[in-house]
């Protein structure tokens, strides 16, 4: 399958690259890692006019700390992230996308930018309640994960805009998990949970957030279970029982691999294993 | 019409310079233009990895790889593991283990492996299946290359891949291919 034709430019600064996006109009199209955008060039569900393929723009890669926060440039690769256990959940999301050649190719940023709500990163910025920072080459602005993503494969960021900074709390005393339910090992989740727990000093549950993947048309939190769990004491039977909660307020989207109804069953199920392992319980 | 852009990159050790449109992926600069036929496109959708390839020295799947993003980089097929006689200790221990039946994926799954023994020198057997995740075999049911990489694994330079930088014999001769259109 090969991709409609386009023309390509690879700006070798940011601001020449949004200048580049600016002038492309709505068909034109950033390139980071190409994980997401390419196969759907090839199937020709995406026909941009213009790429404007950042490789050569410097300054965007890495994870800094900064106070309680990982500032994480937009083209760090999950490859770059994964498995690194002082990042947390992010560490830990990330060496479960997809397989080690995506993640050599696939950008924290380019992830977030498409907007799929089957796609893991997005579900772990909505529950860490992270923010991005995107920029043309007017201004920049941040936004909120919970306004980031609006509809399928829709958020809230411009055709001349590029996401330039995710930035997240470190939540360094928070036990963390992502459940992630797959027909094959590499496939996009069928259902994926965050959980996150804060633990207090008498073992009860002192704050918890939960979100999906692939639950509805973008990542969403999963109130109810956290308006269960939140005070309550972390036994198996809290859990159990606030991951009955998983489905409510969920619309998840009918496929060729699951139903509705079974992804809900997933939801409950991966709820409260996540929920277990991230309490410790 | 999209005009062509100007791409240099080193392949297996040779330097390579060729005009291409932007929309011509990895594997088919690979395949038709150098005549690199031994990374295979299987599904051609980023699932099967038969396509696999190292850039910079990380396994990618070159189908969704476009060549022009490939500008700079060393690249390294299957064709550049085996030095003159010499096999890979891959390639040796999928022979011995017989990790393959048709073949088909075999080359992918080798360039993946090494990719996870660069990373994971010593893998438990769980480590290898989750490390080639991406990359099907219709064949064997994964015992056999499972197999294989945990005996590639016990060879001390298993993981990693010499890619041999261009010297000026090779990038003579790769310039020369490019400019004689090898295959296209």
């Amino acid at each position: 399958m090969i991709p409609a034709e386009f023309d390509y430019v690879a700006p070798d600064s940011l601001d020449a690259a949004l200048r580049a996006l600016a002038h492309g109009g709505e068909d034109a199209k950033a390139l980071a890692g190409g994980h997401s955008l390419l196969p759907l060039m090839k199937m020709r569900l995406a026909v941009p006019t213009l790429l404007v393929d950042l490789r050569h723009v410097p300054g965007l890669r890495g994870a800094q700390r900064e106070n309680g926060s990982w500032r994480i440039g937009a083209l760090t690769r999950h490859a770059d992230l994964q498995g690194r256990a002082e990042l947390g959940i992010v560490g830990e999301a990330t060496s479960l996308i997809a397989d080690q050649q995506v993640r050599n190719r696939g950008t924290i940023g380019g992830s977030l930018a498409h907007g799929d709500p089957a796609s893991d990163l997005p579900t772990i910025l909505v529950a860490m309640e992270g923010t991005v920072s995107v920029r043309n080459s007017a201004a920049s602005r941040e936004i909120a994960a919970g306004d980031l993503f609006q509809d399928y494969m829709t958020t809230a960021i411009a055709a001349d805009e590029l996401i330039t900074e995710v930035r997240v709390p470190a939540l360094e005393d928070w036990g963390h998990a992502y459940e992630k339910f797959t027909r094959r090992a590499e496939d996009w989740a069928m259902v994926g949970v965050c959980a996150l727990v804060r633990k207090g000093a008498d073992g009860s549950c002192e704050d918890v957030r939960v979100a999906f993947t692939n639950m509805a048309s973008t990542p969403i939190r999963a109130t109810a279970v956290e308006h269960a769990l939140r005070g309550q004491p972390l036994s198996s039977d809290a859990i159990t029982g606030a991951a009955e909660q998983a489905a409510e307020g969920t619309d998840p989207p009918g496929d060729l691999n699951a139903t509705p109804e079974y992804k809900r069953h997933l939801a409950r199920v991966l709820t409260r294993r996540a929920l277990s392992r991230a309490a410790g319980v | 019409m999209s005009s062509n852009v100007p791409v240099r990159l080193s392949v297996n050790g040779r330097v390579h310079e060729l005009d291409v449109e932007p929309r011509l992926l990895l594997v088919h600069l690979l395949r038709d233009r150098l005549g690199l036929t031994g990374s295979h496109v299987g599904c051609d959708t980023t699932s099967c990895g038969a396509c696999t390839v190292h850039v910079d020295g990380e396994a990618v799947k070159s189908c969704t790889v476009l060549a022009v993003q490939a500008d700079g980089t060393k690249v390294t097929t299957i064709e550049g593991l085996a030095q003159g006689d010499q096999l890979h200790p891959l390639q040796e221990a999928f022979w011995e283990d017989h990790g393959l039946q048709c073949g088909y994926c075999t080359p992918g799954m080798i360039m993946a492996a090494a990719d996870l023994l660069a990373r994971n020198p010593d893998p438990t057997e769980e480590e290898i299946r989750h490390g080639l995740e991406g990359n099907l075999c219709r064949c064997t049911g994964y015992h056999n290359i499972v197999r294989a990489v945990s005996d590639a694994a016990k060879h001390p330079h298993a993981g990693r891949i010499p890619h041999p930088g261009p010297t000026p014999e090779g990038a003579a001769i790769g310039l020369e291919l490019a400019r004689e259109g090898l295959g296209a």
